[in-house]
Parts: structure tokens; C-alpha cells; sequence
């Protein structure tokens, strides 16, 4: 069972993603939440690390977090995988251990 | 499944504690079960009964009381992150009196070996609010 | 029992949740249960030696980490390249630690029930 990786930073205010790329397992899914979903957007300047993150890991993201912040579905890099709070409870049912990134 | 839940950040610093709220509401209407809610660091500023924020910001409190009168959710304040913040009462010989008095409806105030309990009777672990 | 992994990412002297992990960290071994420390990016900082937080009229947090052995908490893993990165070396280090290399930390974390971030 993979580990559940919780990402709520923006990446233009920490490095949490960065530094949680860089320990994930092969396996092991990321959830983007909160501030963290901007790293979603398909035109921004993490858009190619986290796409080649998605060789070794599946990547998700809130989508009422989405909505929040007016990101558009269209606006999300190819590949992430848009999920509700039912959605991440069985993200947090299916992996453990869970770790937040703050 | 078993769920342990423990909340860091303040009611108004950012959006830990919305998204453990909508998580937990989601985890219930699933048929999962919430073993507690451990309030921590910052978060220990939740459920103090003498908050007083404008109007509009009420529900954001108030729902932590219905989810523990609805659901039966044991919230659980930690007694030396809301004494370090001054959020207890103390005597002058500097004890905590009437803890009871100091929190809101649905909340207790105890010590960390909860939040340890609850780690142990639950399946999974998740921290909001950093 | 469960495996318990606190992972310490932040540096030292930023307000008191280090101190406040501690006693999160310290409990869960009270009650017999497996701890680990893990010491990833700025996290290794709060082991550097030569610290002097009296400076600012702070309490020392070195005498805390130093006192976890008698707690029975004796693996400290702390990422190689995050020392690498920030100049240090082991020997740097108030404590004697386990290097991991960041190929590796997604195995300790798997293998962990209960992970804390700090």
C-alpha cells in the first residue's frame, strides 16, 4: 500500500511540493489541497516537474479547493486527477501512512 | 474504518480547519468513524468558549459543537498547548480550574496520552493546518 | 503497537512547536510505542552544534533531543543530502545519527503507521 501524500502549500510560497517529490515512492499517490492546487495549473512553471513526477506516482487534486480559487478544469495539467471530500477519504482509505507537507 | 484527526492552525489561519471539517463530514456520510478530533499547537485555540468573532463568522465555530452533539465526534482540546497560549483559567497557585467552564459545547480539554490513544484505535492518522 | 515516524523539516528557533513535537513524541513513547525521528531539509538544523539560543533569550531545545535516548528513542535518521546541501557534515551534529540517503526515506516512510510532521 502506497503512501498518501498531502501537499497544501503553493509552490510560489514553500518548497513543501519540491521537497515532497523528491522523497515520494514509486506508488505512492499526492494529494493537492488547499494552497497547494495552484501547483495544478497546467501552464505554471511546475507543471513539468510534477508531470514527470506522474511516471512514479498518481497526482490528485481537490476540486472544491479548485473552485475556490476559480481554476477551471481545462486549466489543470493533463493527467491529475480531480477528486471531492469523498474522493479523499478513499484516497486516505486505499494508502498509508498518510503525511502532510506543511 | 477508524479515523484519528488532529487540527494545528488557528480558526482564523487558513483553511486546516475547513478542510478537516469537510473531510470528516465526508468520512461520516460514508459510514467511517472519527475516533477523535485532538485540537494542537495553534489549533488549541479552537472550541475556547470565550471567542467572540463578528456575526458572520459564527457558523464557522459553531459547527464543531453540532458535529459533536450530532455525530457524537470527541473533541479534545490539549490542556498544555491551550495553557502555554493562555487560554485556561489558572488559580494563584497557577492551576487550571473549571476546565468545563472554558470550552465550548461538545469539547473537552485533556492531555496528549488521548491523542496517542486515538492513533492506536485508529486505522489512519491525518494532520491539518501547518 | 504501532510505528510512530516524526519528520522534522523545520530549522530551530521559529516559536515553540519543536518543543511542542517533543512532548507529542515524548508521550507516544511513554506509552511503549516504536519512535522515529527523521530529519529532512531544514529539520537538520535543529541538531547543528554550537547553538546559543540563550542569544535571544530562548531556552535551549539541544538538552530535549539530548534526553531522548532515556526515553528509549534511539533512531535519529537524518537525510545525507540534506546535510550536504546545508554545509554539514555528521560531525556537525550534537547527537550521534543514522544517515539516510533521499533514495531511501520513501521506504522508512512506508514502513511507518503513525507519521507526524513537525
Amino acid at each position: 500500500m502506497g503512501v498518501l501524500h498531502l501537499v497544501s502549500r503553493s509552490p510560489g510560497e514553500s518548497l513543501a511540493l519540491s521537497q515532497c517529490l523528491g522523497r515520494a515512492g514509486e506508488g505512492d499517490a499526492l494529494l493537492l489541497l488547499e494552497g497547494g492546487v495552484y501547483a495544478a495549473l497546467k501552464d505554471s512553471a511546475c507543471a513539468p516537474c510534477l508531470h514527470e513526477s506522474m511516471a512514479g506516482i498518481a497526482v490528485y487534486v481537490l476540486g472544491p479547493d479548485l473552485a475556490a480559487r476559480g481554476i477551471a478544469a481545462d486549466e489543470v495539467l493533463e493527467g491529475v486527477v480531480r477528486v471531492d471530500y469523498a474522493g479523499f477519504v478513499g484516497l486516505a482509505l486505499s494508502h498509508s501512512p498518510i503525511q502532510s507537507w506543511f | 474504518m477508524k479515523f484519528a484527526i488532529q487540527i494545528n492552525s488557528a480558526p482564523w489561519a487558513g483553511e486546516g480547519c475547513d478542510t478537516a471539517y469537510q473531510f470528516i463530514r465526508a468520512a461520516l456520510g460514508l459510514g467511517h468513524e472519527i475516533v477523535r478530533v485532538f485540537f494542537y499547537y495553534e489549533g488549541a485555540y479552537h472550541g475556547m468558549r470565550r471567542m467572540s468573532p463578528p456575526e458572520d463568522e459564527l457558523p464557522a465555530l459553531r459547527r464543531w459543537s453540532e458535529l459533536a452533539a450530532g455525530q457524537g465526534i470527541d473533541l479534545v482540546v490539549c490542556i498544555s498547548a491551550a495553557q502555554r497560549r493562555g487560554l485556561l483559567d489558572q488559580t494563584e497557585d497557577g492551576r487550571a480550574v473549571k476546565l468545563e467552564e472554558e470550552v465550548a459545547e461538545g469539547f473537552r480539554i485533556a492531555g496528549l496520552g488521548l491523542w496517542v490513544e486515538a492513533c492506536l484505535k485508529a486505522d489512519r492518522f491525518l494532520a491539518f493546518g501547518g | 503497537m504501532k510505528q510512530f515516524l516524526f519528520v522534522m523539516r523545520r530549522p530551530p528557533h521559529e516559536g515553540i512547536g519543536v518543543r511542542e513535537s517533543l512532548d507529542l513524541l515524548m508521550t507516544v513513547a511513554a506509552f511503549d510505542q516504536p519512535v522515529r525521528l527523521l530529519f529532512l531539509d531544514d529539520g537538520v538544523f535543529q541538531l547543528k552544534s554550537g547553538q546559543n539560543p540563550e542569544c535571544l533569550g530562548a531556552k535551549p531545545i539541544v538538552p530535549l533531543f539530548s534526553a531522548l535516548e532515556v526515553y528509549g528513542i534511539e533512531e535519529l535518521w537524518v537525510e545525507e543530502e540534506s546535510l550536504a546541501q546545508r554545509g554539514l557534515r555528521p560531525e556537525s551534529l550534537i547527537l550521534p545519527t543514522r544517515g539516510i540517503k533521499r533514495g531511501e526515506v520513501a521506504g522508512l516512510v512506508a514502513s511507518a503507521d503513525v507519521v507526524v510532521a513537525c
